[in-house]
Formats: structure tokens, sequence, C-alpha cells
């Protein structure tokens, strides 16, 4: 009887706080995504013509976030049923921004203008320990392109990004 | 010493290419950072330690890399890539490689 109470607790715990931290989390990344709109991230591995001569560097961004209680006892329930596992997916969705956020947040305490070639890698963390499967660690990283010459007008920086074929 | 997970280097000629470099670090947590997981884990939320943890570790493993790029006298490293794997419980490998090269 008192470990049902304390289970129920648990999840009640679980569900409170771990909305609220999501809200907030969200809050934080929609406010942050929105100050760093002016630098485009990139998924190319070629640097258009244009943006030469510039300088590169490597940048990261990284975060471990947990489940909860609440979202674990979810994911459990589904494995049994199958499909969505929609609480897990808000969780890595976020853990991925968030990574992104702060490899963007990096590349402009650099000065940079872009953000190529992005990477992103996931990995479980306390995986196989017994009843938890603890938590997600997201790493991004990616090349970050810093312009030497005066900045190019949005048209050109356009019909640089327009990214047709080239060869090296 | 560049860094870069482009393949090439924008502007500049690669010179001499010096084959594959790597850098690897194995971390296990501590005790103490465990149990206040193991808190979190009920509520949720980012693990400050932990991210810090990986972080610690994974500049490790480039410095490694960079060591050993340096001692076969690269000036960059191109094409850099990162992979994590969990050893044991409690334990994983941070593992990053790229190739060596020399810039004119």
């Amino acid at each position: 009887m008192l470990e049902l109470i304390i289970f129920i607790g648990l999840l009640m715990l679980g569900y409170v706080t771990g909305s609220a931290l999501e809200k907030r989390h969200y809050k934080s990344i929609l406010q942050r995504e929105m100050a760093l709109r002016k630098l485009p991230l990139i998924a190319s591995k070629i640097v258009p013509e244009e943006f030469t001569p510039c300088k590169t560097s490597i940048v990261l961004g990284s975060v471990v976030i947990s489940v909860d209680f609440f979202k674990h006892f979810v994911a459990a329930l589904r494995n049994i049923l199958g499909g969505r596992v929609s609480s897990y997916e808000s969780l890595i969705d976020r853990g991925r921004r968030e990574a992104l956020l702060r490899m963007r947040e990096q590349a402009r305490n650099m000065g940079a203008n872009f953000v190529f070639n992005i990477k992103m890698e996931t990995s479980s963390i306390s995986k196989g320990q017994r009843n938890a499967i603890g938590s997600i660690e997201v790493l991004a990283y990616g090349t970050a392109v810093i312009l030497e010459q005066d900045k190019l007008s949005v048209n050109e920086t356009r019909d640089a990004l327009n990214l047709r074929p080239r060869t090296i | 010493m560049l860094l870069s997970t482009l393949e090439y280097v924008p502007g500049k000629n690669i010179s001499k290419h010096l084959g594959l470099v790597q850098g690897s670090t194995v971390r296990a947590k501590h005790v103490g950072r465990d149990f206040m997981a193991g808190i979190k884990n009920i509520f949720g939320g980012e693990l400050k330690g932990y991210t810090e943890l990986l972080h610690e570790s994974r500049e490790e493993a480039i410095d490694r890399m960079r060591q050993q790029a340096k001692s076969i006298g690269a000036n960059a490293i191109l094409n850099i890539r990162f992979s994590t794997s969990t050893i044991t419980q409690g334990a994983s490998e941070l593992y990053v490689y790229g190739t060596a090269v020399i810039l004119e």
C-alpha cells in the first residue's frame, strides 16, 4: 500500500515538475532561436566561392537532458501497446534544439556569419541500467565560417547560397 | 591548428595528406553525480553536471587528437567526426577522428 502511495506521489511529482520544466525550456528555446535568426545553419559541405577569403573553425554544442518519472512511466505503457512515444519525442526535440542553439551561440561569440556542414549525434546515458532509461546526450557540431571581406549584400549572399553544383 | 568538419579549407590548398588522426577518452561518472542524476530522473530537466563532464572529456579527446597531428607535422585537421559509445553502465567513450593535412 505504502509503495503504491509513493509510486503515485512520484508520478504526480514527475508530471508537475516535468511539464513545468519542459514548458520553461521551450519558451527559452523559442526566445533564443529568434535572437539567433541571423546566423543561418547550412548542412552543405561546400562553402560558396563568393565567401572566400574566410576563416573557419569548429564549433560544438552539447546537452544532457533527463527524463522525468511520468514520461518514463508513459513510455513503459507504450512499450506494451506499441505506437508513437510522444513523451520521448518532445524530450529528444528539446535536446536537439538546445544543442544546436549552444553551437550557434559559440559561433556567434566568434563573430561567425554561417555554420556549415552540421552533424548531430544522439546517445543515451546509463543505458542498460535496471528500470531507468536515464538521460540522453545530444551533440551538434559544425564549421563556423567568418567572412573576412566586407559583408556581402543580402542578394549576393542569397545567390551564393543557391548552392548549384560546383567542383571544388 | 585549424580544425574543421569540412573536407577542404576554402581559399587554401592542401599540400600534403598525412592520414587519420584520432583521440579518445573513457570517462566514468562519480557516485555523487550519479546520485543527483537519480533524483533528476524523477523531476526531469537538464543534467548540468553530465553536460560539463562530457564537454570536458570531449575537449580532452580533441586535445589528444591535436597532439597527435602536431607530432606528425600537420597544421590542420579536416573532416572531423565525433562518436560516443557506452562501454558499460556508467562509463562512456568519447572518440574523435579526422584527417591531418599540411596546408600551403
